[in-house]
């Protein structure tokens, strides 16, 4: 697993407070009770600060599953 | 120096309310970054109050706050900037009024777009900014006729009503990230806006004022002022009157 990838399961896990086991990249928002709106917004604080970034509304909004987070970072330039 | 290290972004800053505050802010100790659609006006706003107060720092970024791609491009150049916010003046907005039966859809999404819409924007972001570090004070600034209502000025009306909405709300939401949220209802303030009525009309207005004259953008800025330093650490929600008594 890539550093950026580890630190992405990381950030997961510590902003949904869920064991790390739980991340899988088909892990979605709304599909388990800690992932909910106001988690999310929390997860993209922690994503933007560990990853020093500003996201996009759009991409807030878009962020739907881990997989779905990875592929928007990238175009923020963080290599996975 | 009430805002010592703090960093302001404030909209519509080349004039009026937007000027005269980002003026004492910049006296008051902050980076204060001047925003608004023209380059020129903000090159020479920000040459003026460099000259008025030397030690000032300040940066300016081009910012339409009507058009969310505007806004978010302004925010991540700010990002880039300062990697922080403070504090958020939303100051920027448009006055058209018409007689109800004579306003155009163009004129209503106007004045929404930029007084209203424009403070959505802006909050968003801000609010993200503000989250990363210590929390922040965001000030919209609102209206007394958002408050009272006036004749012909329904569509204004709305467009400042929405914004005591959007900071009661906005107030309650952000609490938990340290994040006070307030709004200011200026009276009849003497600028380039309220002197766009025409004579007669400012007239009409200063006569309705228990002080009897129309108030300065400084006064209102002292006000900001307070609202956006830790002399108002426990107020949020609120939306203070900057009105010497004006009845409508």
């Amino acid at each position: 697993m890539s550093d950026n990838n580890d630190k992405l399961h990381q950030v997961f896990a510590d902003s949904l407070n869920i064991d790390r086991k739980r991340i899988t990249d088909s892990l979605g928002y709304n599909t388990i009770p800690e992932w909910d709106s106001v988690a999310h917004m929390a997860l993209i604080a922690a994503l933007e600060n560990d990853f020093d970034i500003m996201l996009d509304t759009d991409d807030i909004v878009d962020m739907s599953s881990v997989a779905k987070a990875r592929e928007i970072l990238s175009k923020y330039d963080v290599q996975f | 120096m009430l805002l010592a290290n703090k960093v302001v972004l404030i909209t519509g800053a080349t004039r009026g309310i937007g000027r005269a505050t980002s003026r004492l802010f910049a006296q008051h100790g902050a980076h204060v970054v001047l925003t608004g659609r023209s380059q020129d006006q903000l090159n020479a706003v920000q040459a003026e109050i460099a000259e008025e107060v030397p030690d000032a720092r300040l940066s300016h970024l081009a910012l339409d706050v009507s058009s969310p791609e505007s806004v978010r491009d302004a925010f991540l150049q700010l990002f880039k900037l300062t990697r922080r916010l403070d504090v958020l003046l939303s100051n920027a907005g448009v006055l058209d009024d018409a007689l109800i039966g004579m306003v155009t859809p163009d004129q209503i999404r106007r004045v929404f777009d930029t007084n209203t819409y424009g403070v959505l924007f802006c909050a968003q972001y801000a609010s993200r900014l503000m989250a990363r570090g210590d929390g922040g004070s965001i000030i919209n600034i609102a209206s007394i006729i958002g408050v009272n209502g006036n004749l012909g000025q329904a569509v204004y009306a709305g467009s400042k009503a929405a914004v005591i909405g959007i900071t009661k709300s906005l107030s309650k939401e952000l609490a938990p990230a340290n994040i006070r949220v307030n709004a200011i209802a200026p009276g009849f303030i003497d600028t380039d806006m309220a002197r766009s009525i025409g004579p007669e009309k400012f007239a009409e207005r200063v006569a309705s004022i228990k002080m009897g004259r129309a108030g300065t953008p400084e006064e209102v800025a002292k006000v900001a002022l307070f609202l956006a330093s830790d002399l108002s650490s426990y107020v949020t929600g609120q939306t203070i009157g900057v009105d010497g008594g004006m009845l409508i």
